[in-house]
């Protein structure tokens, strides 16, 4: 078209290399937003017109039946309210545990440093496996206790990695060193100089933590026997996965055909609530993720 | 007495600024030696018959009982074979899409395009394997479900696809493919990023087309990335997610779905068989550890590339 605009010409083979390109990577966006979009416009259709078919391109029907169904049941609220607390807790505790190791393995003139890298690289390699894991964590007494939730897999050994590596490369060895001249001590340091300096590897471990924390089942499928302390993935099982929505929470509609329906418009309506939090939160650390991958698997 | 002038002794200085550091990495140390090492030797219920009331260091040694009895099974072969098949098409299928992804992302010119890609192959990976499987369960459904309702529009007749176990390994790899490929694109294009811009305008004066620079400069550079983690999958070869396939497990499709993981997950904590389960977790390591010592041993020898 304006050919004579620009610098560099693109021969025949890139143009048709570049049409080719775009093409694929545009079928690809395709393939990973539409069974996304789709969810979100099921969510607020008529569940008949989902099931026959007739919804593809925009809600037909709109309603907001399944949330309001979603929002009155206690299940999903306590899932939810738990797993937010779990999240929350469990993440402070590992991104706090991850910093203070990270710190103390980064200062090149601690003398226990390759020593305890070793320790820690052992066990990205070496495991108990579930049953072991699982006997000790009975001894322990943790088993379906609030603590298990938070406590279980508290470190994570790239994490530990990445934070280190960051903190090795963004804070000088000098500027300890200046520090301590003036008689600073590391937990001073560590606490007014590494903590708010580090906001940008804080921010991806508290994203890595985090969504490993919303998004887990498995810790409470095998250490959660009690219903009070379910988090929102193991209702999500039972909802999704189970169907147990059916015939326990849609008393009020009496054709079963009608009730399967229901509870398929609540499928689609708890899928969209259960992934927003993290959906969201991505984008908004997302020129980070390159760093931190990078940086694990050099030093890894 | 002695403290005082002990105190200020630069020895005893060293060890109170290592002192420090020894408490800040203390929290992890503990928290490994007791959620990782003492796991590692409770290992041992492998080779004995463990009994809760005698305890780990009490109860009697059998030997290679548990092992025998895995391998004589009627299950081993089963799910011996469920393991490998499901694992190496998720290899094979699985791993060369992110890095076809990051090629092709690559070469696009428009910054903002690119952004809005990567954006977007990112997102499948912040979704949980409960939703996902949720979302299979409704896109497959039978009767009301979206990949059926199309079948049945173009005139097709609906496919039951997760009640028949010859589908269970495509859709298990294929929803693999699409929540994971985006972001583990990241370290290719990460790995392309660092190319330095002199090899393609080199490329471009020799006259190499967009694809040229593809096969010449960019496939070259990403290979020592490539060879190291195909290593670390071959050491994961056996294993495959146990979350995903149990939560895609149903009595209809368990003929192919039941690998290693889940079987070791029924047969110990549901039927409370703790040493026969370890000991076929136990047999799972070693073969992984095997299957990385000559994966590395082979990569070292052809590509000069290996993790030690």
């Amino acid at each position: 078209m304006s050919k004579e605009n620009t610098n560099i010409k693109d021969s025949k083979p890139d143009v048709i290399f570049n049409t080719v390109n775009y093409t694929i990577l545009s079928i690809l966006l395709l393939v990973i937003l539409y069974p996304l979009y789709f969810i979100i416009i099921s969510s607020f259709s008529d569940p008949n017109a989902v099931s026959l078919g007739n919804v593809w391109f925009y809600p037909v029907g709109f309603n907001l039946d399944g949330y309001i169904r979603i929002f009155e049941d206690e299940n999903i609220w306590r899932g939810y309210f738990n797993t937010v607390c779990y999240t929350a807790a469990g993440t402070t505790i590992n991104v706090a545990i991850t910093m203070m190791i990270a710190y103390s393995l980064a200062r090149k003139t601690f003398k226990l440093r390759g020593a305890i890298m070793i320790y820690l690289l052992i066990t990205m390699y070496f495991n108990g496996g579930m049953i072991p894991t699982y006997l000790t964590v009975k001894s322990t007494g943790l088993e379906n206790t609030w603590w298990v939730m938070v406590v279980v897999g508290a470190v994570n050994i790239f994490n530990v990695i990445i934070a280190r590596t960051f903190i090795e490369n963004n804070i000088p060895e000098e500027l300890y060193e200046a520090a301590n001249i003036d008689g600073c001590s590391h937990f001073n340091f560590f606490s007014r100089i590494v903590l708010p300096l580090s906001k940008a590897s804080m921010a991806v471990l508290i994203l890595y933590y985090g969504v490993e924390h919303w998004n887990d089942y498995m810790k409470a499928l095998i250490y959660i026997r009690d219903n009070e302390l379910y988090p929102l993935q193991i209702i999500l099982r039972a909802i999704l996965i189970e169907n147990q929505m059916q015939d326990s929470v849609i008393t009020d509609v009496e054709s079963q055909l009608e009730r399967s329906r229901i509870a398929e418009l609540i499928k689609y309506g708890v899928v969209v609530v259960a992934s927003a939090p993290m959906l969201i939160l991505y984008p908004f650390l997302q020129k980070y993720f390159a760093k931190g991958v990078m940086v694990g698997s050099i030093k890894g | 007495m002695a403290a005082s002038k002990s105190e200020n002794s630069p020895f005893f200085k060293s060890i109170l600024k290592d002192y420090q550091l020894i408490i800040l990495a203390l929290p992890a140390i503990v928290y490994l030696f007791i959620f990782n090492y003492v796991p590692m030797y409770g290992m041992q219920i492998a080779f004995k018959e463990f009994n809760p009331g005698l305890g780990i260091q009490g109860s009697p040694w059998t030997g290679f009982d548990n092992f025998t009895r895995f391998f004589s099974s009627y299950q081993f072969d089963r799910v011996l074979t469920n393991t490998v098949t499901l694992s190496l098409m998720q290899l094979i299928l699985g791993f060369p899409a992110p890095i076809i992804l990051a090629l092709l992302l690559n070469q696009i010119p428009s910054m903002k395009y690119k952004k809005i890609v990567q954006t977007v192959t990112y997102a499948p990976h912040f979704i949980s394997i409960v939703v996902l499987v949720g979302m299979l369960n409704l896109f497959l459904s039978p009767n009301s479900g979206m990949f059926n309702n199309f079948l049945t529009a173009i005139g097709k007749e609906p496919v039951f696809f997760l009640g028949e176990a010859r589908h269970f390994r495509m859709i298990y790899v294929l929803s693999g493919i699409w929540q994971s490929a985006g972001w583990s694109s990241i370290i290719y294009l990460a790995s392309l990023g660092s190319i330095d811009p002199a090899l393609y305008e080199a490329g471009k004066i020799d006259g190499c087309s967009r694809f040229g620079l593809i096969r010449h400069v960019d496939i070259p550079s990403i290979i020592p990335t490539t060879v190291i983690l195909l290593l670390l999958n071959a050491g994961r070869l056996m294993n495959v997610g146990f979350q995903k396939a149990y939560l895609m497990q149903n009595p209809l499709n368990l003929k192919e779905a039941e690998i290693i993981s889940t079987y070791v997950y029924k047969i110990g904590l549901i039927d409370a068989q703790f040493s026969y389960s370890t000991a076929i977790g136990l047999f799972n390591s070693i073969v992984n550890m095997v299957l990385l010592v000559i994966v590395n041993y082979l990569s070292k020898r052809l590509s000069e590339t290996s993790l030690w």
